[in-house]
């Protein structure tokens, strides 16, 4: 069911119309392409529905997950044209032509990218709910600067929290990736 | 375990079993499930901290196009609860409400907004009554009512459990001593704060219910459901999800799991709840806020004669573990120093806020931190070194305790050399502003009984071979701590092939059998031991068909297994050979603790097979104008009997030390008006990147000889002497005590304050709450070298007693 579309719902009361206005007023549905992960993805969506939500929602890229939905944890980090920034906080009709990436378009299970390699041979993901986010953050960190001290990393990430790690093996990880990615 | 020559797989730093799942963002949580057809649910909770349900009309709600089903109280009558002895919840309130976020109504919706719009309106009226929100009220009668009935409580005012025992000869203990000291401390709340929320989606098919969930305790769940929804087990499934972290958070059945298992059946269709981050707040089952007083006698020279504990926790609305929190306030500090008379008084209340229950290091991270700080404090009274204080006390291994905790491997010594070796602690410069301090713990290896009183297993694993080779299935789950790398090594190890050869099937109810969950960092040790016993059972089915084939007999020990062989076969024929002589292929193991506790009733919290033991040396430095406390470095010692994997070990420990840093410096689960003051990520501060110091972590392994292949647990003891270690180091700087957790800046203030006007150097506590205990269970001690368990011990008590009646 189109939850916008108010013609199929059945008849009810007066005060129930108003709620439903209420919560509906000013709602429109935009017809929206983005691009995520290198590819052109059309989407129609309710202007008011955020990026996190329509990644994972509308195109079921779960990979990115959410901590708090308020900008607050850092844990549904994307990358918008290889900066990192908070989907839950981001608008897709803000975005247009920027290139969105996510987890699911760095490397995959056969080729992983070496800040994931690193990642998984480090242990630098326990439960790994906070990883997505956390390598899309060392991504952009390596790409910008391939040779960080272990300040800058944590700088870099600090706006990403984890609550397993104690973030010991994850700077540890971005070191390894840097350094194999200089040396390989 | 007799120890084996090589160990090919188990002892070395590999990558996790899920790593790549995980890395790629292919792993599937709870929240990541989308079924066809599936429902969304909010749930309606108290804004109020404590009042009465007079009436709830759902009406609207109902009527709202979208709206598939609304409950409400009336619809989920059954109370549960996590212990059997405190079957307090529900899982939608219908009589009264006890805290802010307490669950009245529920609604499934085809999407989430209209669901969260239907909750705002169904109409609730409330009959409010006076909120008790802090221990000295919960210890006064109440001018209205008390928050639970005293038909369930039994006990006067907000009372939830009382606790007395003494063990030894206490007066005499104290007549012993030279010098008495007396302290107060206080240890604030904190929440576990997993980055991934609370979240379960249930289906109901042909009468079969099946919830996935991001939970702890699957079995737990399973039971609960069956119980609330008054289902047969067998017509309930529970799924662990990819779990996002738990650190004690998701050890409780909660009313979302319940919710949406009884949406799914009224609905006939999938159903999920994801929790809010505020509604994670709101679940909590955090630490305790413990309000502790302790009284040591020692001899000139250092020596503990005896020691006398006072506790009261704030327990929040309800039980949840509660009963056997207020056990483990006074449980442990037998564990690590050598007390011969001690006693300790316990106390639990009830208050209008968030329910606490187990935290990474459940019950014991409050009275650890008031010990060490303690013994400190009695060193600078003696003018002794508070470390040769402390290790001139310390249990040795192989020993029983006063209160008869039966210590088995100890490395307390090792950690102790460790640490301060690494950090220079003796030759650390003195200098205003820096200072080092040092602490030790122990920690369970998974209690010794379950929460519910049976015989049976507390881990069981299935091991199925075939000619495509082998799966391992047990209950344990996976929360992030490598439950299933440490099956798979085991497994692997036994069998002589890799760990990514084994297959695993983990906390599913439908398919493996019972583990009883990760909580008291049980599952190395249980699940450990019951996975290598399967193993060794299916090592022998290999070994033998191998050997008929080969023409050996009688001795089967020249049959070599590993390295991806079996004798002369590869591990794949010896799977083929051992199915065509013996048909289908499975083998089973389990583990049950044996015996521990003492003669006396509540001697069941407490016992362990075994406990890990941890040292720590924290340095810092501390601003005296801002009152800034920044932690330069933390090393680390942790005996964990042996490493099954270090590196998931490390991980562990480094967590830990992260934690305990949190909760000393800066995590509070605090209330304003009733209300909690700051349910958000922002406000709620936690460590971050740039807060972390470096830690230097040193695995100490003492091979228990219980554990598989030696091992014990890592994932709770290494936080507890995070804490007292940086209050030791805050002294070593700047001369002041901060007898309270978290130490914040504006604690230290007051601290100089009161030492520059000549007051004593502290901020803390002024004094302990008067509280009935009531009379003492009183205990004869053990023989400190008894180390029977099982049966030999029960025939024992069975002799005393029949003695004693004689």
């Amino acid at each position: 069911m189109n939850k916008f579309d108010l013609r199929l719902a059945r008849p009810y009361a007066p005060q129930q119309f108003a709620m439903l206005n209420e919560l509906y007023r000013d709602v429109q549905r935009e017809a929206l392409r983005l691009r995520v992960n290198g590819e052109d993805v059309e989407i129609l969506v309710p202007v008011h529905k955020t990026l996190l939500e329509v990644l994972r929602e509308d195109m079921g890229l779960t990979g990115t997950k959410h901590g708090c939905e308020l900008g607050e944890c850092g844990t549904c980090t994307v990358l918008v044209d290889g900066r990192p920034q908070l989907s839950c906080l981001l608008l897709p009709i803000q975005l247009g032509r920027n290139e969105i990436t996510t987890v699911e378009g760095l490397g995959g299970t056969a080729q992983l990218t070496p800040l994931q390699q690193a990642f998984a041979e480090l242990g630098a993901a326990q439960c790994g709910y906070c990883t997505p986010a956390m390598l899309l953050a060392a991504t952009s960190l390596l790409r910008q600067e391939p040779k960080p001290t272990r300040q800058t990393i944590r700088e870099a990430l600090a706006g990403n929290l984890c609550r397993c790690t104690g973030y010991v093996k994850i700077v540890e990880a971005v070191e390894l990736a840097a350094e194999r990615t200089r040396h390989g | 375990m007799a120890e084996r020559q090589e160990l090919k797989v188990v002892g070395r730093p590999l990558p996790r079993v899920d790593a790549a799942a995980k890395v790629t963002g292919v792993a599937v949580y709870a929240d990541d499930l989308h079924l066809p057809r599936m429902l969304h649910c909010r749930i309606l909770r108290s804004p109020h901290p404590h009042a009465r349900i007079v009436s709830v009309d759902a009406t609207a709600a109902r009527r709202i196009p979208g709206v598939k089903a609304v409950l409400t109280g009336q619809d989920l009558p059954i109370r549960f609860g996590i212990l059997p002895v405190s079957q307090d919840e529900r899982a939608l309130e219908s009589e009264k409400v006890r805290y802010v976020g307490d669950p009245v109504a529920a609604v499934a919706a085809v999407e989430e907004e209209i669901a969260e719009a239907a909750l705002r309106s169904i109409r609730v009226e409330y009959e409010l009554l006076q909120p008790v929100m802090s221990i000295e009220e919960a210890l006064q009668e109440p001018p209205d009512e008390p928050i639970h009935d005293r038909a369930y409580t039994r006990q006067p005012a907000n009372l939830h459990r009382r606790v007395n025992y003494e063990f030894g000869d206490l007066e005499a203990g104290f007549a012993a001593a030279d010098h008495v000291r007396e302290d107060v401390f206080f240890f604030q709340g904190n929440t576990h704060l997993p980055m991934e929320q609370h979240s379960a989606v249930a289906t109901y098919v042909d009468g079969r219910l099946t919830l996935w969930s991001s939970t702890q305790v699957v079995h737990y769940v399973h039971r609960t459901l069956a119980k609330v929804l008054e289902l047969p087990m067998n017509r309930v499934r529970v799924i662990g999800a990819v779990h996002g972290g738990g650190f004690g958070g998701k050890t409780d059945p909660f009313s979302h799991e319940i919710v949406v298992a009884r949406l799914a059946m009224v609905t006939g269709r999938p159903v999920k709840c994801t929790l809010t981050r505020e509604e994670v707040f709101y679940a909590h089952r955090g630490r305790h806020p413990v309000m502790m007083w302790v009284r040591t006698g020692v001899t000139r020279g250092g020596r503990i004669t005896g020691q006398h504990w006072r506790t009261a926790l704030d327990g929040g609305a309800y039980g949840s573990y509660g009963a056997a929190s207020v056990f483990y306030t006074g449980t442990l500090q037998t564990v690590t120093y050598d007390i011969p008379a001690y006693k300790f008084e316990g106390v639990r209340v009830f208050t209008n806020k968030a329910p606490c229950g187990p935290k990474r290091g459940h019950g014991t991270p409050q009275p650890r931190f008031a010990l060490e700080l303690h013994l400190e404090k009695i060193a600078v009274d003696l003018g002794l070194d508070p470390v040769e204080l402390k290790r001139q006390n310390f249990v040795k291994p192989f020993t029983r305790s006063v209160n008869w905790l039966r210590v088995t491997s100890c490395g307390l010594e090792e950690c102790t050399e460790k640490v301060l070796a690494a950090s220079g602690y003796r030759r650390r410069e003195r200098r205003p502003g820096r200072g080092m301090g040092f602490a030790v713990s122990a920690y369970m290896s998974g209690a010794g009984t379950a929460i519910y009183w049976n015989d049976m297993p507390h881990s069981e694993v299935n091991l199925k071979v075939d000619r495509t080779g082998v799966t391992a299935f047990c209950g344990a789950m996976e929360i992030g701590q490598g439950s299933d790398s440490v099956l798979a090594l085991v497994v692997a190890e036994e069998l002589g092939i890799g760990p990514g050869e084994v297959r695993l099937t983990t906390a599913d109810t439908d398919l493996t059998p019972v583990d009883l969950g990760s909580y008291s960092s049980r599952v190395t040790f249980m699940a450990g031991n019951a996975a290598l016993e399967a193993a060794r059972r299916m090592r022998l089915l290999l070994v033998e068909a191998v050997a008929e084939k080969m023409g050996v007999r009688g001795d089967l020990s020249e049959i070599e297994v590993g390295d991806g062989r079996v004798g002369d076969f590869s591990f794949e024929e010896a799977c083929e050979l051992a199915t065509a002589r013996f048909g289908a292929l499975s083998s089973t193991g389990s583990y049950t603790p044996p015996r521990m506790g003492g003669p006396f009733k509540g001697s069941g919290v407490g016992p362990s097979p075994a406990y890990s033991y941890s040292a720590c040396v924290l340095a810092l430095e501390a601003d005296a104008r801002t009152g800034l406390v920044r932690v330069e470095r933390v090393w680390i010692a942790h005996d964990v009997g042996r490493a099954i994997n270090p590196l998931l070990v490390a991980g562990q420990v480094e967590g830990s030390v992260y934690m305990g840093l949190g909760e000393a410096l800066m995590e509070e689960q605090a209330y304003r008006k009733g209300r909690h003051k700051w349910p958000s990520m922002l406000e709620y501060k936690s460590p971050t990147f740039v807060d972390m110091p470096e830690v230097e972590t040193f695995i100490v392994e003492t091979i228990d000889p219980e554990g598989p292949y030696g091992a014990k647990e890592a994932g709770q003891g290494p936080l507890l002497p995070v804490i007292p270690a940086l209050n030791a180091a805050l002294h070593d700087a700047l001369g002041i005590w901060i007898d309270e957790v978290p130490v914040t800046p504006e604690k230290v203030l007051r601290a100089l304050e009161a030492k520059s006007k000549g007051q004593p150097p502290r901020h803390g506590p002024k004094g302990f709450p008067a509280v009935d205990y009531g009379a003492p269970i009183r205990v004869e001690p053990p023989d400190p070298r008894d180390m029977r368990v099982g049966e030999e011990l029960e025939a024992a008590f069975r002799e005393a007693e029949g003695r004693r009646l004689c």
